[in-house]
């Protein structure tokens, strides 16, 4: 499938149910007098991928803590599947099924690389606190990881610690993570943060193969990222989202040319003219 | 828990050969080691194997630096010396070498109703949390003398007539076995549970505790479980202590006894799952043996502890794995004659600080039987400058000797372990 027949079914079977995945209603988050998030509203569809995108400090890296649980918004609703998850811890989040990955990679530095994916399908297989049963009887847990080591093409790393991966290894690992539980929503926190331009191409890949069916929330500044991968793209400005809605209709967007995009799209443009 | 019994199945060679090493090791020892002391000190290793092992579970395989386990141990000691107490009496119907469990179901529960608080918090706070349930629990031990026996502590007598099958538990090594057979299914267990999910996650919890809440786990719960599971084998420790001494006293529960489970298991290495039996072994050998020889035992150990922490933090046991490695890809002959230097030059300075130290405490404590002690079995007058100029001789040439080998020995080990991941990045590409 082309990139773009891609995105049109992509976007179709998200649009055609209409389901909302994960929804924010007038979501604050202050810190002190300061205020983040300032009122940001959002639904995003289920199948949908979402790329939020704003200049520094717009409250991009706050809005994923408060879906995510590792923040209680100050006041305002979010909802997975049509259920209140604000102020909730992050594993009970998670276990209704919305999972995350962090801009600076976060793993388990002194276990393998696959232990640290094993480790990350337990909970969704039901092995829970289990310390009656051997984790090498667990089959299910076991195939789990070595398809995961598949996917993020590390299976020549199996058996490294975490902590003497290469960046861009450890990012995928990050990813891997993340999609590891099976979790319906996945919330990338700038997936391809210092990567290359081809080690870039071959991560947003990698992306969209593992979210396949998945609803995918995305933080990201590089513009070729963003357009390759959204099926709409949510402008973040000051704690306030203030344009949702399809590449083309963002990128023509007066309000977000003035406040963000302007400088930005210009430059991404020249380069690929 | 229905359907799935616990099946602990070594399942290749390698572990067969480790494991029935371990039972024969524990099997023969007291053989070996046939004298009345050696019996005394085999006994006493085997309970600070399994309670350094339980302890091992919260510092290295939980990242969680608990000041207050003896709590754990010394309740398990008090309620089985109470039991057995009661068996003695008659009012309670068990056999002695079951008590063991008593001691292990005490720690369990005061693990969960303490644990339950402290593993709330990770870090600088759960250690200071841990340090104050020891501080308390140690204080009820003087408020509470009918149960913790005030100063004298509560004594036991361990023989309960009749003996079944001639096991009266009188003899010592008697109480040997008993505690050899808790200290192998012990260790076998604790292995165990480091190959389950719940012993995984708590390593995971270690290495990541923000991490772990986002792929489902409870942070919280991982280390409550972890903490009630250390403390059940810390209380089987206390129980076997308390029969083995037919006596349980305030120190059972007190600072010092968590301090020690501390520290050896730091020296024996808490990094990898055998350290804490090294540290065992080492914790017997210390308290019991160098206590005997020398009155500045303590002081000695400190100074062990600190070169440890700065030379070799892994332990004993890291020092172990670390030389195998270099064994395996054939670089280790070559350090040896350096590791040959690093002992004579340690081994001078040694000598010369132990004489300084000797004849310190010699001064302090024992001027009343003149200034002559023996040291080594040589003669020392304290008084004269001479015998302080040559141990400080010793220290300084000692010292500047072993630093100047350790530099070299750091350049060479830096050079192995560069080949030795050259060589690992090779086969990884073949």
């Amino acid at each position: 499938m082309t990139d773009v027949a891609e995105r049109v079914a992509h976007a179709r079977a998200a649009a055609s149910p209409a389901r909302v995945a994960l929804e924010l209603r007038d979501v604050r988050k202050r810190f002190g007098k300061t205020e983040i998030i300032r009122g940001a509203t959002l639904a995003v569809n289920a199948g949908e991928r979402v790329a939020i995108i704003g200049p520094n400090g717009a409250g991009k890296s706050t809005l994923f803590n408060l879906v995510s649980g590792r923040f209680a918004p100050s006041s305002g609703e979010i909802l997975l599947d049509g259920q209140r998850i604000d102020g909730m811890a992050p594993h009970r989040i998670n276990r209704l099924g919305l999972a995350r990955s962090f801009q600076v990679s976060n793993l388990f530095a002194r276990l393998s690389v696959f232990e640290n994916l094993r480790c990350a399908v337990l909970w969704s297989l039901g092995y829970r606190y289990a310390f009656w049963r051997f984790l090498s009887d667990l089959r299910d847990a076991n195939e789990r990881a070595e398809e995961l080591l598949a996917m993020l093409h590390l299976e020549r790393r199996r058996d490294a610690l975490a902590m003497n991966l290469t960046y861009a290894e450890q990012r995928a690992l990050e990813i891997g993570l993340t999609i590891a539980g099976g979790a319906s929503v996945v919330l990338l926190d700038e997936p391809t943060a210092g990567m290359s331009k081809s080690e870039t191409r071959r991560f947003v890949q990698l992306i969209r193969d593992v979210t396949v069916g998945r609803t995918l929330l995305t933080v990201e500044h590089d513009m070729g990222v963003v357009f390759g991968l959204a099926d709409r793209i949510a402008v973040l400005v000051y704690g306030e989202v203030i344009a949702f809605d399809t590449p083309e209709a963002v990128r023509a967007d007066p309000r977000v040319q003035e406040a963000y995009l302007g400088s930005v799209l210009a430059r991404t443009q020249a380069e690929e003219a | 828990m229905t359907g799935d019994v616990f099946h602990f199945r070594p399942y290749n060679v390698g572990r067969w050969a480790v494991w029935g090493g371990y039972g024969l090791l524990l099997l023969v020892a007291p053989l070996v080691f046939s004298s009345s002391l050696s019996q005394t000190l085999l006994s006493q290793m085997g309970i600070a194997i399994i309670g350094c092992l339980a302890y091992n579970m919260l510092l290295g395989q939980g990242g969680m630096l608990s000041f207050g386990h003896a709590v754990y141990s010394g309740l398990g000691a008090f309620l089985t010396i109470h039991a057995l107490n009661r068996v003695g009496a008659g009012t309670l119907h068990l056999p002695v070498g079951l008590l063991p469990l008593v001691g292990g179901a005490t720690g369990l529960v005061f693990a969960a109703l303490f644990g339950f608080v402290t593993t709330r918090k990770s870090g600088t706070t759960f250690a200071m949390i841990t340090l104050g349930i020891g501080e308390l629990v140690a204080s009820m031990s003087l408020m509470l003398p009918e149960f913790f026996g005030g100063e004298a502590g509560v004594s036991s007598n361990r023989v309960v007539p009749p003996a079944v099958m001639g096991i009266s538990f009188g003899p010592q090594i008697q109480v040997y076995y008993l505690i050899a057979s808790y200290c192998f299914v012990c260790t076998g267990l604790m292995f165990a549970f480091t190959r389950t999910p719940l012993g995984r996650m708590l390593n995971a919890v270690r290495d990541n505790p923000e991490r772990v809440a986002f792929i489902g786990y409870d942070t919280q719960r991982v280390r409550w479980f972890a903490f009630m599971i250390s403390g059940l084998f810390m209380g089987i420790a206390g129980g076997l202590g308390a029969i083995n001494f037919e006596l349980a006293t305030a120190e059972v529960v007190g600072a010092q006894r968590s301090g020690a489970y501390l520290l050896f298991t730091y020296l024996g290495g808490a990094t990898a799952f055998f350290g804490p039996i090294i540290g065992g072994v080492l914790m017997v050998l210390a308290t019991v043996v160098l206590s005997e020889l020398t009155k500045a035992w303590l002081l000695y150990l400190g100074l062990a502890f600190m070169v440890m922490v700065m030379f070799a933090p892994a332990g004993v046991a890291g020092l172990v794995l670390a030389n195998l490695r270099l064994a395996a890809f054939g670089k280790l002959r070559p350090m040896l004659r350096w590791y040959g230097g690093l002992v004579v030059a340690g081994g001078i300075a040694f000598f010369g600080a132990s004489m300084m130290i000797e004849m310190l405490y010699h001064l302090q404590l024992n001027e009343a039987l003149g200034p002559v002690m023996k040291f080594c079995g040589f003669p020392v007058n304290v008084r004269n400058p001479v015998a302080w100029m040559a141990a400080l001789t010793q220290v300084l040439s000692g010292g500047l000797a072993f630093e100047l080998v350790r530099r070299r020995v750091v350049v060479q080990w830096e050079a192995a372990q560069a080949d030795i991941e050259r060589e690992l990045k090779r086969r990884e590409a073949a």
